[in-house]
Parts: C-alpha cells; sequence; structure tokens
C-alpha cells in the first residue's frame, strides 16, 4: 500500500538505527514515552525496541482510549443493552473490555442483548433510520482523531430530528492525560519516571494541530515529536528526540508534516466545539480523575445525548487488586512486574485495561515480546540465575548494563 | 483505535462521499472534515471519515531525509520541517 509499505522499509530502518546509535550520548540515559496506544503498537509489531540502542527507552503512555476507558462507563453501556433493551452501537475495540461481575458486551450479546459492532459512527446513525421502532444508541469513544465523526451524526440527527438515536459519549482529550503525568509526583520530584520528552500522536494531531504541544514544551521542558505511524516514522521521531535532548532544545517538532499541520483540521475543530463541551472531571481508567480531560454533549443537542435521555448515574468500579496497569500506564512499572500478566490476564481473557486492546501495553508485550524475557532468562549467569525470579525483561538487564557502561 | 490508512480518492460521490482504493480495495467513505481535496488526491481515512489530505511532496521528503540519515546524519533532519 502506498505510503505505509515505503515507511516500513528494513534498509532505511537500518540506517536509522544506526543514526540513532551514533547520536546517543553513551554516557547518559535516553527516557521517552510514546503517548499514543498506535505507536505502542508499531514498535512491539515491529520490533523498533530491538533497534534501539541499551540506553534508550520507551516507555508506553496512556493514549489507548479502549485502555482507558473506566469499567463503569462500560456498565452504563451494558446496562442500556439489558435493562432498556437499545440496539446498543460501538466500534469493534469495546467489545471485549471486561466490565463488573465478570461481564463484558460481548457476553451481554452472547446472552441475547442488541449489541451492534459498527466500523462507523455513520454506520449507527443508519441502523437508528432502518430500526424506527427501536431505541439506538451510540456508545462513542476515542480521543480527538474520533470525536469529529461523532460530531457529524450528533448533528445530523438533529437536523433530521431523529428521536430514536443518542450517544453516549465517551470523548478523551489528549493534551489533558499529558498533563496529568507530568504533573504526578512520579515525574515531578524526579523520582522513578524520568521523561526526556515525547513522542505525539500521529492522528490525533492532524485535527488539533501542533499548536496544543507547545504548551508542554514550554512549561514542562520537555521536547515533543509529533510522529506518524508506521515504523521508519518512530525511528526518525526518537532521532529527532535524541538531537533535541543532546543539544537540550524543547521544541515541538513534526516529523509527520505530511499530514499535519501547526493549526490542525478548523473545520473538524468547528465542529466539535459546536457539539461538545469540557467535562469539568472524567475518570482514566489507571489515571484516576483527571479535571477537564473529556468532552460532554452540548445542552443544545440534548435530545440526544444518552446521559440526559436515560438519567444514567455514573458510578465507578474499582479494577482488581492485583492489576497494575496505573503503575504501567505512567511508566511506573513494566507488563512483566505484574503478578497477574500471561498468567490470569492474557489478551484472551483480559483482566486489567492494558491487555484489553491490542495497543496496550501489556497485550502488545504479550503479544510481541515475551521471547525477549525468554533469552533474557536465558542469559542469565549460572550464579545469578539461583537468586533471579523467573525471567528479567532483556530491558532492564540491558538497561543496568548501559548504565554500568 | 487511532488508526486510519492513507487512501487515494478515485473518485467524487453524491453530497460529501467518495470512493477511495486503499491496496486495491474500494470503499465509500466521508469527505465531510475535508476541505479542497479531489480525485488522485490521498486522503488520511479514519473510521470512515478523511481526515486529513497527504502532501505526497512532504512525504516524498520525509523518505529523503530517513535515507539520509543512514549515511550523513547531520543531514539527516534537514527535510523535516520543525
Amino acid at each position: 500500500m502506498k505510503y505505509v509499505d515505503e515507511f516500513r522499509d528494513g534498509a532505511l530502518a537500518q540506517g536509522l538505527a544506526q543514526a540513532i546509535a551514533r547520536e546517543a550520548d553513551p554516557a547518559r540515559r535516553y527516557d521517552f514515552m510514546e503517548f499514543c496506544g498506535g505507536h505502542t503498537h508499531a514498535i512491539s509489531r515491529h520490533g523498533v525496541t530491538d533497534l534501539l540502542p541499551p540506553n534508550v527507552r520507551m516507555i508506553h503512555g496512556p493514549g489507548c482510549p479502549v485502555c482507558v476507558l473506566p469499567i463503569g462507563r462500560v456498565d452504563l453501556a451494558i446496562d442500556l443493552a439489558i435493562d432498556r433493551g437499545v440496539i446498543l452501537c460501538t466500534y469493534g475495540d469495546t467489545l471485549r473490555i471486561p466490565a463488573s461481575n465478570g461481564r463484558s458486551l460481548l457476553r451481554a450479546k452472547a446472552d441475547g442483548a442488541d449489541v451492534r459492532m459498527v466500523y462507523s459512527a455513520a454506520d449507527a446513525l443508519r441502523i437508528a433510520r432502518e430500526n424506527p421502532s427501536r431505541e439506538v444508541v451510540f456508545f462513542a469513544i476515542g480521543f480527538e482523531t474520533t470525536t469529529p465523526p461523532t460530531a457529524l451524526v450528533l448533528k445530523e440527527a438533529r437536523e433530521s430530528n431523529l428521536g430514536n438515536f443518542s450517544v453516549l459519549c465517551n470523548h478523551v482529550l489528549t493534551p489533558a492525560a499529558i498533563v496529568t503525568i507530568l504533573e504526578s509526583p512520579e515525574v515531578r520530584s524526579l523520582g522513578t519516571v524520568p521523561l526526556d520528552g515525547f513522542v505525539g500522536p500521529s492522528h490525533v494531531s492532524t485535527i488539533i494541530g501542533t499548536e496544543p504541544y507547545e504548551f508542554f514544551a514550554r512549561e514542562y521542558r520537555k521536547p515533543v515529536v509529533i510522529a506518524g505511524f508506521e515504523p521508519l516514522d518512530v525511528l526518525q521521531a526518537i532521532l529527532m528526540l535524541v538531537r533535541q535532548a543532546n543539544e537540550g532544545r524543547t521544541d515541538v517538532e513534526n516529523q509527520f508534516h505530511r499530514a499535519v499541520s501547526r493549526e490542525g483540521n478548523a473545520k473538524a475543530q468547528a465542529l466539535v466545539a459546536e457539539t461538545f463541551e469540557l467535562r469539568r472531571a472524567f475518570e482514566w481508567r489507571g489515571l484516576g480523575t483527571v479535571p477537564y480531560s473529556a468532552l460532554a454533549i452540548r445542552p443544545e443537542f440534548a435530545a440526544w445525548d444518552a446521559e440526559r435521555k436515560y438519567a444514567l448515574t455514573y458510578r465507578a468500579v474499582p479494577d482488581n487488586k492485583a492489576c497494575e496497569c496505573g503503575a504501567i500506564l505512567r511508566g511506573l512499572k513494566r507488563p512483566t512486574d505484574c503478578r497477574l500478566f500471561g498468567t490470569a490476564c492474557t489478551p484472551e481473557t483480559p483482566m486489567g485495561s492494558c491487555m484489553v486492546s491490542s495497543e496496550g501495553a501489556c497485550a502488545a508485550h504479550y503479544s510481541y515480546g515475551r521471547f525477549r524475557d525468554r533469552e533474557a532468562a536465558a542469559t542469565v549467569p549460572a550464579e545469578a540465575a539461583g537468586t533471579a525470579e523467573v525471567a528479567v525483561p532483556v530491558t532492564a538487564v540491558r538497561g543496568r548494563t548501559g548504565v554500568a557502561a | 483505535m487511532c488508526l486510519a490508512v492513507p487512501c487515494r480518492i478515485v473518485r467524487l460521490e453524491a453530497g460529501d462521499t467518495a470512493v477511495v482504493d486503499v491496496g486495491g480495495v474500494r470503499k465509500a467513505v466521508s469527505l465531510a472534515l475535508v476541505e479542497g481535496v479531489g480525485p488522485g488526491d490521498y486522503v488520511i481515512v479514519h473510521v470512515g471519515y478523511a481526515l486529513a489530505r497527504l502532501d505526497p511532496a512532504a512525504a516524498a521528503a520525509t523518505l529523503q531525509a530517513m535515507a539520509d540519515a543512514g549515511i550523513d546524519p547531520a543531514a539527516a533532519l534537514e527535510g523535516v520541517a520543525a
């Protein structure tokens, strides 16, 4: 596919990897967070980690809307489908999210609830038109990328006065989540999570542009490089971050300038502003309650807002106590640090949010990274092996070597 | 979740709809979120909506910068806009 295959070229990747190795200072560490789940998946799937020098580490951020959707919001959707008998339309990503009492939208569907997977918000609107005697609710999730299509269907529903359609809105905002990470005590007090810069989201930025990131670069003195989703894009962005770190710069740079501008998509921004307003606070799975981090439907569209239409009240539900997703989303822990990882919690039976979507840190490591844990375990020296736990992640081993060197 | 695919616009249809080609597969998508695109243009499509036009010159410059990085890291990022 044009504009995909050429950005996965192996020879170019080797060249970029050599350039990173040449420019990265062996006397220091580089800890970069890729905010977006799409980058997490690309890094794991294409083995980008293996191309990086041992002192360049990627921390997987909270930018997967499936992962950060709290259990209580999924419960609302399940209740609508089961108790109110609505046709619940949703993107496929949400179907397997574990909710309260071992439930999920997929299990609700198996039990007879009318849960339908849609490719597009427009499909949900079409289902409402085709079923005038039924109530249809679109379970809307996603970051800024996915919000404008929801805005369009809300407008269309109002213009055509479609009474049997509504939206359960869970749209969240990227900048608020980045601020939360930067403000977290672990990062602020120079403690456990050093962050030397961010790989910024690709498609979120096609909508919001690069301008909103200028605040972090300035206020928190962190470089940001907006990068495309292909492995070469990620490598080039890492090279740009290494260079900024070396030069002591904290700029916003745009590696993905083939699709992202500073201003973003003004038409989409105007649509979103017309249909949505900021929520005072919203719960993120793993991050807790984050102020002004999500969107609610404006009062002018109240008739199409499922929360108002069905007088829904949100009830927070705690995660499994052993689940380490919160620490993993902040970069404090790695998937292999969690007792549930790969045992009770797998992509087939996810317990926590990071295992649900293929973009989650745990699912990505489970699918593409476990061979490294085995290699590391196999290469632990004989005298150390007696004291070692079962498997030491190779990145941790490399990290120590890197510091020692 | 925010995955999107570069697609070539084959033809414009009624309303804000266009037929796009993605790796040989044809699909109708909405152009309601973009402006000034036409047949032959590449757009980035997410959940059935084009979000942005892909600039072929910028893509070529990015690839050239990547190729240069393997040879001469100092020159590597000059094709990338700051």
